[in-house]
């Protein structure tokens, strides 16, 4: 056997070790109910916003501290603490992947990946949206004056 | 029906040269492909040129496309639907580019485009190799022309059209009530007041530059594969004598490396300028993608200059090259699909036809698999068995027949190139040879490609196996912790194997002349590692001493290819394009590892209030800080002021403007961070940062948060009193004192006819806490209508209104409300030697460059040499 055929090898056999490892950092979809079974595990729950309770959020208190209720298709419903900015749509969105651990009262969210009937993944739908909406309003009457 | 208004001509125009570019590719590919075949000169001479002239059609065809195209988006023609979707009135000029490649249309467009331009040069300088290489070329013209024909075959759609109108592919009459109205459709456009724009966060000049540059590293692709398969096809597998294959496609695939290494760091520009993630790299798919190509391209670089030097390593040539193209093929599939919608943010959407974009990756493995083949049955069979398979996976409706399909391909490629192409040398190599440790430097590179291309497709695994799996905690960090090794190993191997000589290296030589390039990059590793305060602990001890290793091996990289440009090519530049190349890979390592451990955060919040975050919780404080309009804050070594904010004349794009005041020097800047805010539909705000450039670090921050209107509605209202000059009166926190009201026939803001007048109030006010504050609020007189301009002092929650004048009195509307309390929540990062990755990426460039001119001047060379011996063999 050649000495490149032996790195060959060794190269092989690390490869798949990576990716046996990289395997292991992978976590998996759940829902609220099978999170609450794996309780400080790393876990992506995909869920809706409960608009029936507020969502806490005050920049001026604390620009780091976001609280809201969430629940998932199966019903499930959980408290979600997220400890950095409000997503500025999170109202809007249809969906939320919420990535954290499952804690005894409330779910530690690390990372909130949105779901939101956006322009930004140049959306039919909401393209055809716009289009009503440009047809309809004035250009002078634009929504933004709000903030001068 | 006719309609008011629409310019139809572009369009017609555009399907006429979509339909005679797919005729013209498809009669260049049979032609060149006849030429190929051809047993006599004269027969091979006629279908050469008819190939041309079918080749020259195709180019005229695809840039009139691409003019029309061009055409109508920037003059706004909403009648087409490409122009309305991705443009609009507002854009400005600059932008009208990006328009152009936003869409996928355009972007096959962009791509065809490029071919057009590499196969013209082919066409020139390829000589013996014209027809096969061009056979593929113009064959992957057909392909990419297919992607836009918008061609209906009973039910299936081939390809999206970009001419397509906006009212066919709409029902308008039900999206716009109006229309209904009487008459009113026939006149549509004139309800259709603007476009649908262009994503607002592709609204930078990078986006004008980067997909051009990024489409031609992927288009360029194709010359080394198409290259690789003509070897194989016409079964000149080797370079007997100066005239192979191999000669001609080195600088070529030089060049490919050089533009798509370039490409894919202005993508890293962009997203470091304009995406709020706060970095250049995110590990993000569609960034993965594109680097994977580049990654197996330079290995196949390295294992072409073995084989040049050695005759080694020629089957991983042809391997790399060809997979090189279809890994490009496979990220246009991963890019353009909608697979990655979940786990990306800047893919594409789905538009259907997914079908079409598997199609082109499984056509290209299988083609490479049927060059490979060398007899001519063979060639049948391997063609029937993509017929049976592809049809298999028709009919078998499971991902993970199709997937197996294009696996088969592969495999059958990979054995092919493994029996029919001959090895030269079947002696073992030397340790000590330069060779090997090249091939193992390209073997890590060809492994970390698959490494990464494996965890990005975890969508497509997750497809065909069923599975639910999705990145961990911290995805970044899972490909950073592999990534480091691979940086360690790669630059201790570009340091020391340009040391060693092919073949056979005396060590003594070996050893006395790279001792001091090692004992200087020892002696500059210790002094950054001891005064450079790389101190990265997110990921423990472990981690941060392999960035300490990481740092010293690229250190030594840098140095070892700086001083080889002396040492071992006595300074002469024009042959050191390797060494530039390599010195100019080292400090991109360099930079890497030490801006993204030593990146900072300025924005610790040290303003609110903290909730308790429970007993041995490693939660960090917060990195957002909230800033109060003219209230100063501490950040990191600041003193920053929000100052005021202005909004584009044109479109809801805010300026926030944030003064920074140093606290131990005089140094002092402002940046102005801007936002979309609720831009068309997108509720919320888009942020895009703004950065202080320094030549060792950079300042940059961005927006995170709005006050919300909605939340603050104004409860209070105002209390009007009258006074006269130097009267004084009260409120909760103060009092404050009108100090004179003038007149004045203009106002910074314009806009006044001569007759209109204008009048101020000045206002000193006198807080408790011994601060004042001066307040101007305006009163115009508009041909006889008073305007009140509105006045705040923010930081005492005051708000005035000048309602009448006159004389030297004037009535005074004064309302305390905590709806003015304007802030901004925002992230600001520190991040050093930003510019090394930069400079990095300029020198690996060049130096690649200077590879290219050398080896294109050696190739002719070599051809005359090789023409003489052939002339004196007749």
């Amino acid at each position: 056997m050649k000495k490149i055929h032996i790195v060959l090898l060794v190269f092989i056999a690390v490869t798949i070790g990576v990716l046996i490892s990289f395997m292991g950092t992978l976590s998996t979809y759940d829902t609220v109910q099978t999170a609450m079974r794996k309780r400080g595990k790393v876990v992506s729950i995909i869920a809706r916003l409960d608009r029936t309770h507020p969502v806490e959020y005050d920049a001026i208190k604390n620009p780091n501290f976001l609280s809201f209720m969430a629940y998932d298709s199966l019903g499930g419903n959980m408290k979600v603490i997220y400890r950095k900015e409000k997503p500025t749509n999170l109202e809007h969105s249809e969906r939320l992947v919420l990535k954290g651990r499952m804690n005894d009262d409330h779910f530690e969210c690390s990372e909130i990946l949105m779901k939101c009937p956006s322009k930004y993944k140049d959306d039919m739908n909401q393209a055809k949206k716009n289009l009503q909406e440009n047809a309809a309003t004035k250009p002078a009457n634009n929504s933004t004056t709000q903030y001068q | 029906m006719d309609y008011s208004g629409e310019h139809l001509l572009p369009g017609l125009l555009g399907h006429f040269f979509i339909i005679l570019s797919l005729v013209a590719s498809l009669v260049a590919t049979f032609s060149y492909f006849k030429a190929v075949r051809s047993a006599t000169e004269s027969d091979a001479t006629s279908w050469k040129n008819l190939a041309r002239g079918a080749f020259i059609a195709e180019v005229i065809s695809v840039f009139s496309i691409f003019g029309i195209l061009f055409f109508i988006i920037s003059n706004h023609f909403f009648e087409y639907k490409y122009a309305w979707q991705h443009s609009s009135r507002t854009l400005e000029v600059k932008y009208l580019l990006s328009c152009f490649w936003e869409g996928q249309e355009g972007s096959f467009l962009l791509w065809s485009t490029w071919h057009c331009v590499l196969g013209l040069i082919l066409i020139r300088k390829s000589r013996q190799w014209e027809a096969p290489v061009m056979t593929v070329v113009s064959f992957a013209q057909v392909c990419l022309a297919t992607m836009i024909a918008g061609i209906y075959f009973f039910n299936w759609r081939m390809g999206s059209n970009p001419f397509v109108l906006l009212r066919n592919e709409f029902d308008l009459r039900s999206q716009i009530p109006m229309l209904n109205v009487g008459d009113n459709y026939r006149n549509y456009l004139s309800f259709i007041r603007d476009g649908n724009d262009l994503n607002p966060l592709l609204q930078n000049y990078w986006m004008v530059i980067h997909p051009p540059v990024l489409f031609l590293g992927f288009a360029s692709t194709i010359v080394p594969f198409a290259y690789a398969i003509s070897g194989l096809w016409t079964k000149k597998f080797a370079d007997p004598i100066g005239i192979g294959w191999t000669r001609p496609a080195l600088p070529w695939a030089l060049f490919s490396a050089a533009v798509l290494g370039t490409g894919v760091m202005m993508g890293g520009a962009w997203a470091y300028e304009s995406l709020s993630f706060g970095g250049y790299w995110a590990w993000d798919p569609v960034e993965n993608a594109s680097m994977v190509p580049w990654l197996v391209l330079i290995a196949g670089i390295h294992t072409l200059l073995i084989y040049k030097h050695t005759g080694r390593s020629l089957r991983s040539t042809y391997l790399f090259f060809i997979l090189s193209f279809l890994l490009v093929l496979y990220s246009t599939f991963l890019t353009r699909s909608g697979i990655l919608g979940d786990t990306s943010v800047h893919a594409f959407t789905d538009l259907g036809m997914n079908l079409q974009l598997f199609l082109l990756l499984y056509v290209f493995v299988w083609l490479a698999a049927i060059a490979g083949a060398k007899k001519f049955t063979d060639r049948v069979y391997v063609l029937i068995a993509a017929i049976v398979l592809l049809i298999a996976a028709k009919y078998i409706p499971v991902p993970a027949v199709a997937f197996l399909s294009l696996i088969a391909g592969l495999i059958t490629t990979i054995v092919f190139i493994q029996k029919n192409v001959p090895s030269e040398r079947k002696d073992e190599e030397q340790t000590s040879s330069r060779e090997f440790w090249m091939f193992i430097g390209t073997l890590i590179f060809f492994l970390t490609a698959l490494f990464i291309i494996i965890a990005t497709s975890l969508p497509v695994i997750n497809k065909i196996f069923g599975r639910k799996f999705t990145m961990g905690e911290d995805s970044v960090f899972s490909y950073n912790r592999v990534i480091i090794f691979v940086a360690i190993i790669i630059g201790i191997l570009t340091a020391v194997t340009q040391y060693l000589r092919y073949k056979q290296t005396d060590l003594k030589f070996f050893w006395k002349k790279i001792t001091w390039p090692t004992l200087i990059a020892i002696v500059i590793a210790s002094l950054v590692l001891a005064f450079g305060n790389i101190n990265y602990q997110d990921h423990g001890a472990g981690f941060l001493g392999a960035i300490w290793l990481a740092t010293v091996c690229a250190i030594y990289s840098v140095i070892a290819n700086a001083a080889y440009i002396w040492l071992g090519m006595k300074g002469r530049l024009k042959l050191s394009g390797g060494s530039i190349a390599h010195l100019g890979f080292g400090f991109m390592l360099v930079g890497i590892l030490i801006s993204s451990s030593k990146k900072e955060v300025l924005s610790w919040n040290t303003s609110g209030i903290f909730v308790p975050l429970g007993e041995g919780s490693k939660e960090k404080p917060g990195e957002n800080l909230t800033l109060v309009k003219g209230m100063p804050t501490t950040m990191g070594n600041f003193n920053v002021i929000y100052e005021s904010d202005s909004v584009n004349p044109r479109k809801p794009l805010w300026y926030y403007k944030l003064h920074f005041k140093s606290k131990t020097s005089t140094e002092q800047f402002t940046l102005m961070p801007n936002a979309f805010v609720n831009y068309k539909g997108n509720q919320g705000l888009m942020a895009n940062p703004d950065a202080k450039h320094y030549w060792d670090h950079d300042i940059f921050t961005y927006i995170t948060s709005l006050p919300d209107p909605e939340k603050n509605k104004d409860t209070s209202s105002f209390k009007s009193e009258t006074l006269k000059t130097g009267d004084t009166a009260f409120y909760s926190n103060g009092f404050y004192v009108l100090d004179e009201v003038i007149t004045k026939d203009n106002i910074p803001a314009g806009g006044l006819a001569p007759t209109d007048k204008v009048f101020m109030a000045t206002i000193k006010v006198f807080s408790k806490n011994k601060t004042s504050y001066t307040s101007k609020p305006f009163l115009i007189n508009k041909g006889g209508n008073f305007i009140p301009v509105q006045d705040t002092v923010t930081s005492e929650n005051l708000i005035f209104q000048l309602n009448k004048v006159n004389g030297n009195s004037a009535e005074l509307a004064v309302k305390e409300s905590n709806s003015v309390l304007q802030y901004v929540t925002l992230k600001a990062y520190k991040f050093p030697f930003i510019n090394l990755l930069w400079s990095g990426v300029i020198l690996m460039v060049t130096g690649m460059i200077i590879s290219i001119v050398r080896r294109v001047e050696l190739n002719k060379a070599s051809r005359q040499v090789a023409e003489e011996f052939l002339e004196e063999k007749i």
